[in-house]
């Protein structure tokens, strides 16, 4: 039951991934993206984290995804120009050549290095634990990684005003 | 015989159903309620031709829209345009699984074991509801751009930045009463607030946390789209809104959405500050009239204050939830936190 | 039950689309949804390692590296809105003007 529900969601998120990368409509990516970004979720619940599943939605499906949702509904975002024709013959055209091999080799050797290690089963039953799993995350988060967390905090600050800087309109 | 499913499932599977359909008849009542309740505040008495009272008034409403025509402006994007209210939908009836509405019975003593009157009940609920609201902001940005139309495309912008913004304050007030209750399950958070102080105070939250309660339910309204929060759908219907290219049963279907929308944050709001299911006559396994009861309670209170409020302006709007309820929902969980540490 | 490598797989398969897209396309918005695909992806190892050894500290990461991402998300996307003001495209290539 559980391997059948890895797969579906496993599938849903490569393929959906896939369809972000390969289709043209910006639009139509974000929507793909939050469509994978569920099926992530779901893989989490899978792996005893539920906690974490319901914060990728908040976060990630929530609020990152209507951003990009925003941006792309207010600049009326086009589909995409191909490349100009005067590039060098190393790239080949929009750059594909050099790019699908990098990306090539960078799959392959993930799963070659997966391949040498041994095959990891998980450890049964750390789901009855009589602490819930999000009182040990609050307990970690601002017990013993108390710093990384006042230190994204003012990352948040800083990134929402410059932000608002860099879109702001000039008015001069 | 033997690929009969085991009993627990069956009776899941029947809770499903009940609740499936309690909130489409909910949808329903809305409905007619809205417009009895509406009649009587404006000194007129509303439907009262179908059936008694106008009761049969929203089933008829319902059969005129199934037989209109179905609308598609020619330039709109056709899966979006198809999928916007479904994901309204979808995301305002899923919001309800996780929230109690009674206590553990056994129907006719059929069961081994109680079940509880809930379609699931995971440790992190109130984070669940939380996610799955904002999943309902989608539909509405999606129906506003697929139509193709300036007007709809502002419309629905405006409503999403008012649902976002208000979602912090939401999400804040519930923060304080997860504070106060210790942990994130809804159930858990309405059986600790059963008992009474003095013999005959119900220790609900209500009475700790009047702000937050304050804060909730006026989150609530605007996250729901509902007066006097209602100006990206109301204003412009004389223009457009994010609906507006819609007809029939997707037109059906967002209102449907927003009624349910509705229910469920009355629902939250009993299972968070009203207890839930707890009240004094009743035995334990009648826990889910007293459920209804408060919910209507809220539920009225919100069409009440749909037709005697005047709307607020957009700029308003926005302001009012940044500028005063943000600030005031933090002050409430900095004290409420305080309280907690001190006094335990 | 799923064995580890599994998830891992998953992920890195994950990392290498998000990898692809940001060579392949010509539009920054798209640039920037593959870059979230690859932050996925890491998530996703980190909760499935974390799992693997018992331990809570996998998520609590991946809590830190959401966080992250959305500020980059945002600030990413003001920069796209002021470009795209700019020059009214978002084709990387009309953005060459440092190039050699």
């Amino acid at each position: 039951m559980d391997v059948l529900a890895f797969y579906v969601f496993g599938a849903i998120a490569v393929i959906a991934s896939l369809l972000v990368v390969g289709q043209g409509n910006p639009m139509h990516s974000v929507m793909l993206l939050i469509v994978s970004f569920g099926a992530l979720a779901g893989l989490y619940v899978l792996l005893d984290a539920p906690f974490t599943a319901v914060t990728q939605i908040i976060v990630y499906a929530g609020a990152i995804m209507v951003l990009f949702l925003f941006v792309v509904m207010l600049l009326n975002v086009p589909r995409e120009e191909p490349a100009p024709p005067n590039v060098s013959a190393l790239l080949g055209p929009t750059g594909m050549r050099l790019g699908v091999v990098l990306s090539l080799l960078l799959g392959a050797e993930i799963l070659w290095a997966l391949g040498r290690v041994g095959i990891g089963w998980f450890t049964q039953g750390s789901s009855e634990k009589s602490v819930s799993s999000v009182a040990l995350i609050g307990s970690g988060i601002f017990l013993r990684h108390a710093f990384a967390f006042e230190a994204t905090s003012v990352l948040i600050l800083v990134a929402m005003i410059g932000a608002v800087v860099l879109a702001r309109r000039e008015h001069s | 015989m033997s690929w009969v499913p085991a009993p627990e499932i069956i009776a899941k599977l029947g809770l499903i159903f009940v609740v499936f359909n309690m909130l489409v008849l909910s949808a329903a009542f809305m409905v007619w309620m809205e417009r009895k309740v509406c009649a009587y505040i404006q000194d007129r008495s509303g439907p009262n031709r179908v059936g008694f009272e106008g009761v049969l008034q929203p089933f008829a409403d319902v059969i005129k829209l199934l037989f209109k025509e179905q609308l598609k402006p020619k330039a709109a994007d056709t899966i979006l345009f198809a999928i916007a209210p479904i994901v309204s939908t979808a995301a305002a009836f899923a919001a309800f699984s996780v929230v109690p509405f009674g206590t553990e019975v056994n129907p006719f003593g059929l069961l081994e074991h109680p079940i509880p009157l809930e379609i699931t009940d995971v440790n992190v609920a109130v984070l669940v509801i939380f996610a799955i609201t904002s999943m309902g902001i989608y539909g509405i940005v999606l129906a506003g751009w697929s139509s193709n139309s300036k007007y709809s495309l502002l419309g629905g912008l405006r409503s999403a930045a008012q649902m976002i913004s208000y979602e912090l304050s939401y999400g804040l007030a519930m923060v304080a009463v997860i504070m106060m209750a210790g942990s994130l399950s809804l159930r858990d958070i309405v059986i600790n607030q059963s008992g009474t102080w003095f013999g005959f105070i119900p220790r609900w939250y209500i009475f700790l946390q009047p702000l937050g309660f304050l804060i909730y339910l006026i989150a609530g309204v605007a996250e729901t789209n509902r007066a006097p929060f209602d100006f990206p759908e109301a204003e412009q219907e004389l223009v457009a809104g994010y609906h507006t290219e819609y007809s029939s049963m997707s037109f059906a279907m967002f209102f449907l959405a927003e009624y349910i929308n509705m229910v469920t944050v009355s629902a939250v709001a009993t299972s968070l500050y009203l207890g839930g299911w707890l009240g004094p006559i009743l035995p334990d396994w009648l826990g889910w009239v007293w459920f209804l009861v408060k919910v209507f309670l809220i539920l009225f209170f919100y069409v009440w204050m749909r037709w005697t409020l005047p709307r607020y302006r957009y700029d308003q709007l926005m302001e009012f939830g940044w500028k005063w309820l943000l600030p005031v929902a933090v002050l409430n969980l900095f004290v409420t936190a305080a309280l907690v540490l001190w006094v335990g | 039950m799923v064995p580890l490598n599994y998830y891992l797989v998953l992920s890195g398969v994950l990392f290498a689309i998000g990898t692809a897209g940001v060579f392949l396309r010509r539009n920054l918005i798209t640039v920037l949804l593959s870059i979230e695909i690859m932050l996925n992806a890491v998530n996703l190892t980190f909760v499935a390692v974390g799992r693997y050894r018992g331990s809570v500290d996998g998520q609590i990461i991946t809590f830190f590296v959401m966080t992250v991402a959305a500020a980059e998300a945002a600030v990413g996307l003001a920069l796209i809105i002021a470009l795209f003001r700019h020059r009214e495209t978002l084709s990387p290539d009309a953005f060459t003007a440092l190039k050699w």
